[in-house]
């Protein structure tokens, strides 16, 4: 029974400690992809402004309160557009960026491809 | 013909890419945030300065009539600079003014108010500056203008004259 009751004990000391763990990973995962809006180039992660420190907070506390990362993430896109955010969504103003590299790696492969079978053909 | 044809397109790719980059060049890198805005006022639960009780932040805007929040603080200078417009703005019988005192303590937020006057009807404390996030704030001073529950207007940064007669004639 001791042994049972010491077992359990451990069992939610290293429960709650990877727990909290967790929480600081995702914490720094978060403020790492937000960033600082009144000292650009930096991430609110890298930055100590008053800006930056009431982020942290927040975050903090959306998380204690079971936000979710993306859920966080739309909190601050509301607030502040999609600017806040280091890897902006797939939308209207971001499609260009998301699909043009796509394009271009098509359209390469495509010049390789049509070179090398005419030159096969030949 | 194909021969002819694939030079110029070339060229033209590669104007089109330089004038495309050229433009880039001349634009603006710095963020400038946008102030005309058309969303709800946040809802939250916070602490007022001078009362000891919660209020939710919607309450207090709820009478049909226009209301100027400013965000600023004890030790802010640019809030001590404004202060004499805010206490001007505060005579208008249109306007109503909400304050939130950012990242400050009780008794130095109360001494700057003994000192410069109080404007405000109501005012949030937010010792941590997580209040002011949920409005989209970006340091002090800030101020909002509300009309029916909807920002309408950011100022970004201290008001001046322009600005102090632009909200009188908004409010009118």
């Amino acid at each position: 029974m001791k042994i049972l009751k010491l077992s359990l004990i451990f069992l939610f000391i290293f429960s709650f400690n990877s727990l909290m763990a967790n929480n600081e990973e995702i914490n720094s995962k978060i403020t790492k992809n937000l960033r600082c809006l009144i000292c650009q180039g930096q991430s609110i992660y890298d930055s100590d402004s008053e800006f930056a420190i009431s982020i942290k907070t927040l975050v903090n506390k959306k998380l204690e309160e079971g936000f979710s990362e993306n859920q966080i993430y739309d909190f601050f896109k509301e607030k502040y557009g999609d600017w806040i955010l280091y890897d902006p969504g797939l939308n209207k103003n971001t499609y260009i960026l998301w699909l043009l590299p796509i394009l271009i790696f098509l359209i390469g492969g495509a010049i390789i491809a049509k070179t090398f079978i005419i030159k096969k053909n030949n | 013909m194909k021969n002819k044809l694939l030079p110029i397109i070339i060229t033209s790719l590669f104007i089109i890419i330089f004038i495309f980059f050229y433009k880039g060049l001349q634009n603006s890198n710095i963020y400038t945030p946008e102030t005309k805005i058309n969303i709800k006022v946040p809802s939250f639960d916070a602490e007022l300065l001078f009362e000891k009780k919660l209020i939710n932040s919607s309450e207090l805007f709820q009478v049909d009539k226009y209301y100027l929040l400013n965000i600023w603080s004890s030790w802010c200078v640019p809030c001590r600079q404004e202060h004499p417009l805010l206490m001007n703005l505060g005579k208008n019988k249109n306007l109503e003014l909400i304050g939130i005192n950012y990242k400050d303590t009780k008794i130095n937020a109360k001494n700057f108010l003994a000192e410069l006057g109080n404007p405000f009807k109501k005012i949030i404390f937010d010792d941590r500056g997580i209040k002011a996030i949920e409005w989209g704030a970006y340091g002090v001073p800030e101020s909002y203008l509300i009309k029916n529950g909807i920002i309408i207007k950011k100022y970004i940064g201290p008001l001046n004259k322009t600005l102090f007669n632009e909200i009188n004639f908004l409010v009118k």
